[in-house]
């Protein structure tokens, strides 16, 4: 069995996001890249099952679509535990032009089970996955928190409006996993940023492809409010703050 | 020049990074108060391989440079340099020795268990009467042919406890002086050793340090590392190392102290405005980043010098000498920015403080570090 973990190459959390070209694209300089927190996670859950699994499952691969620049992302992937990551070659446009990368790219090197984030930290689009197993016409779980091996089947939960869903699927199919899924993302070792230096990190060439959307515009939010601090006892004031000033009373 | 850090070495100071900020942090305070090992810590930092990241892979280490490894120290001693001298200890002066100056039987015996961290390292120069003064060791370890004999008392020992591997340093041919002073490889379930109770220190608490104690141990005679009478010089040279260690420490030391500072400058507030934005807290904290700059550079160069194969003994006296000394500065002024807040256990710039003191005393005192600079300048 093999597991394909789909890899967001993202700026890191604390990044100071700006923006150029009159607010439609991202300033990229001085950005620290990370991989997307879920992926990390999902990276980590496969790790998990590929070691407990006996030897039933043979490999975990990564994927990412990206430049040359984001190779150090998936060498972070490998040196994590992946054995192998897929580049393909292209500037990603939108979630359906990823999808279709990954798309073309899994017809002819089918996985058993694929783990995509629920979302990218950056874009927040929630997209590729659902996209991803339409284009494969393959079932797609959600909002995965759990996954579990019982021989053949794989055992999925689901963190669902007040309580949680359990499923029960064979392969292949595709899970968006998200918060639970592993407790936290692995710390490389020495060992494996020492073998990811001889792991095959395989280039493939983009399809055509157009991007469904584009950017018209970005706007930072507002920046926070200031705080005033009333004195506890002092209530009247508060009161007369929230009347007149902050007028949500 | 180029100062720019490889792929490898940004991922091994990530990796460093998140283990302190995950995992060190979170119960940092606690070990120093109760001064207990950090051996859950010790466990996972052997798997993670920083135990012997710089032995070759021929021998199960991680074939790390000396700058991967300046840069993991930074980062755990940013919270917890305590756990950090564990690493080094182990690492630049007993992993290091062995590799540098062991036979192969002893790599094959000590460096392969030492490379893997399946156990510790403990360098023991120190005397009672010889601290700063190596050349007059006291401990004797009598030649009896096939073994040596060693009686005598080592004070200050990092590791004492929590090693398995000691490398001694005792006077075999005491008429020699120091060219009579011989390293040997000592296992510390060796009947004989004793070992004082723990030393009740003011900083690095959860670091343990005691005196050993040597009641006829015998050694086999192949322990001996180098030819003989080399072991002075050994110790010499594994200090040349140790200290780029050392100057890493209380660099994390300072850059724990100064991040902290930063962003309570940011938070606090005093007369209307936050601290940053009086001239006496936003200078201060100008002299604190020039000082931390020029510690870092200093302890980078010592390492690339070291990773390229050229002379870094004095370079590395010149970054432990300064990078101690900033520490202390840049600590005792972090306390300050901190006010009443700082002198509390709870925001760790006193402990920071308090570990920054030992940088300047350990693997050779900063005015030791005065003499080694000045005698190589002044040489020719």
């Amino acid at each position: 069995m093999k597991i394909l973990v789909c890899i967001s190459n993202v700026p890191d959390t604390t990044t100071k996001i700006r923006f150029t070209d009159n607010d439609t694209k991202f300033d990229a300089a001085g950005v620290q890249w990370i991989i997307n927190p879920w992926d990390e996670l999902a990276l980590t859950r496969a790790l998990e099952l590929k070691e407990g699994s006996g030897g039933a499952i043979e490999k975990i691969s990564v994927i990412n679509v990206g430049s040359k620049d984001t190779e150090p992302t998936l060498r972070k992937a490998l040196a994590i535990g992946a054995d192998d990551a897929i580049r393909i070659d292209a500037e990603p446009q939108d979630a359906y032009f990823v999808a279709s990368q990954l798309a073309e790219y899994l017809k002819a090197n089918p996985f058993d089970i694929m783990l995509c984030g629920i979302d990218s930290s950056d874009y927040n689009g929630s997209l590729v996955g659902g996209m991803l197993s339409e284009l494969l016409d393959l079932p797609s779980v959600s909002s995965v928190s759990k996954i579990n091996m019982d021989g053949e089947n794989i055992i999925l939960n689901r963190e669902i409006d007040g309580g949680s869903e359990t499923l029960e699927t064979t392969v292949p199919f595709v899970a968006i996993v998200q918060k639970g899924i592993a407790l936290e993302p692995r710390i490389p070792s020495m060992r494996g940023i020492m073998m990811a230096r001889k792991k095959p990190l395989e280039v493939k060439p983009a399809v055509e492809t157009e991007a469904l959307t584009e950017f018209a515009g970005f706007e930072l939010p507002p920046p926070k409010a200031k705080c005033k601090m009333v004195d506890a006892e002092n209530v009247n004031e508060l009161v007369e703050l929230l009347h007149n000033e902050a007028k949500v009373i | 020049m180029n100062f720019e850090f490889t792929e490898e070495q940004q991922m091994i100071r990530q990796a460093a990074r998140d283990y302190a900020e995950r995992e060190l942090v979170k119960d940092v305070l606690e070990r120093d108060e109760k001064a207990e090992i950090p051996w859950k810590h010790i466990k996972a930092l052997k798997e993670l391989g920083f135990f012997g990241m710089m032995v070759a892979p021929e021998w199960g280490g991680g074939g790390m440079d000396t700058l991967s490894y300046v840069l993991s120290l930074e980062e755990f001693s940013k919270h917890d340099s305590a756990t950090a001298v564990i690493l080094s200890v182990h690492n630049s002066l007993v992993s290091w020795g062995v590799e540098k100056y062991g036979t192969q039987e002893q790599k094959e015996k000590y460096l392969r268990v030492l490379a893997t961290g399946e156990k510790i390292g403990a360098f023991l120069l120190s005397e009672p009467e010889a601290g700063s003064d190596a050349t007059h060791q006291r401990t004797t370890g009598e030649d009896k042919g096939d073994h040596f004999l060693i009686n005598g008392t080592k004070n200050w020992i990092t590791n004492a406890e929590c090693a398995d591997i000691y490398i001694v340093v005792v006077q075999t041919h005491p008429e020699k002086k120091h060219h009579g002073i011989n390293a040997l490889i000592v296992d510390k379930n060796t009947p004989g050793i004793s070992l004082a109770p723990h030393e009740d220190k003011m900083g690095m608490r959860s670091s343990d340090t005691h005196s050993v104690m040597f009641s006829d141990v015998k050694v086999p005679k192949e322990n001996r590392i180098g030819d003989d009478g080399f072991g002075f010089k050994f110790a010499m040279k594994a200090l040349e190392g140790g200290r780029i260690g050392i100057a890493a420490q209380a660099l994390g030391i300072a850059a724990g102290a100064m991040e902290r500072a930063i962003q309570y400058s940011k938070e606090r507030k005093a007369f209307g405005k936050f601290i940053h934005d009086h001239q006496a807290i936003a200078f201060k904290l100008a002299d604190m980043g020039v000082k931390l700059e020029a510690a870092r550079n200093l302890t980078y160069k010592a390492a690339w010098l070291k990773d390229n194969g050229l002379s870094y003994g004095t370079m590395s006296a010149m970054a432990k000498l300064f990078a101690a000394d900033s520490a202390m500065e840049i600590t005792t002024e972090a306390v300050q920015v901190y006010g009443g807040y700082g002198y509390v256990k709870e925001y760790h710039v006193e402990r920071l403080m308090r570990e920054a003191k030992l940088t300047q005393i350990y693997e050779g005192t900063s005015e030791i570090q005065k003499i080694v600079i000045s005698r190589a300048l002044l040489k020719d």
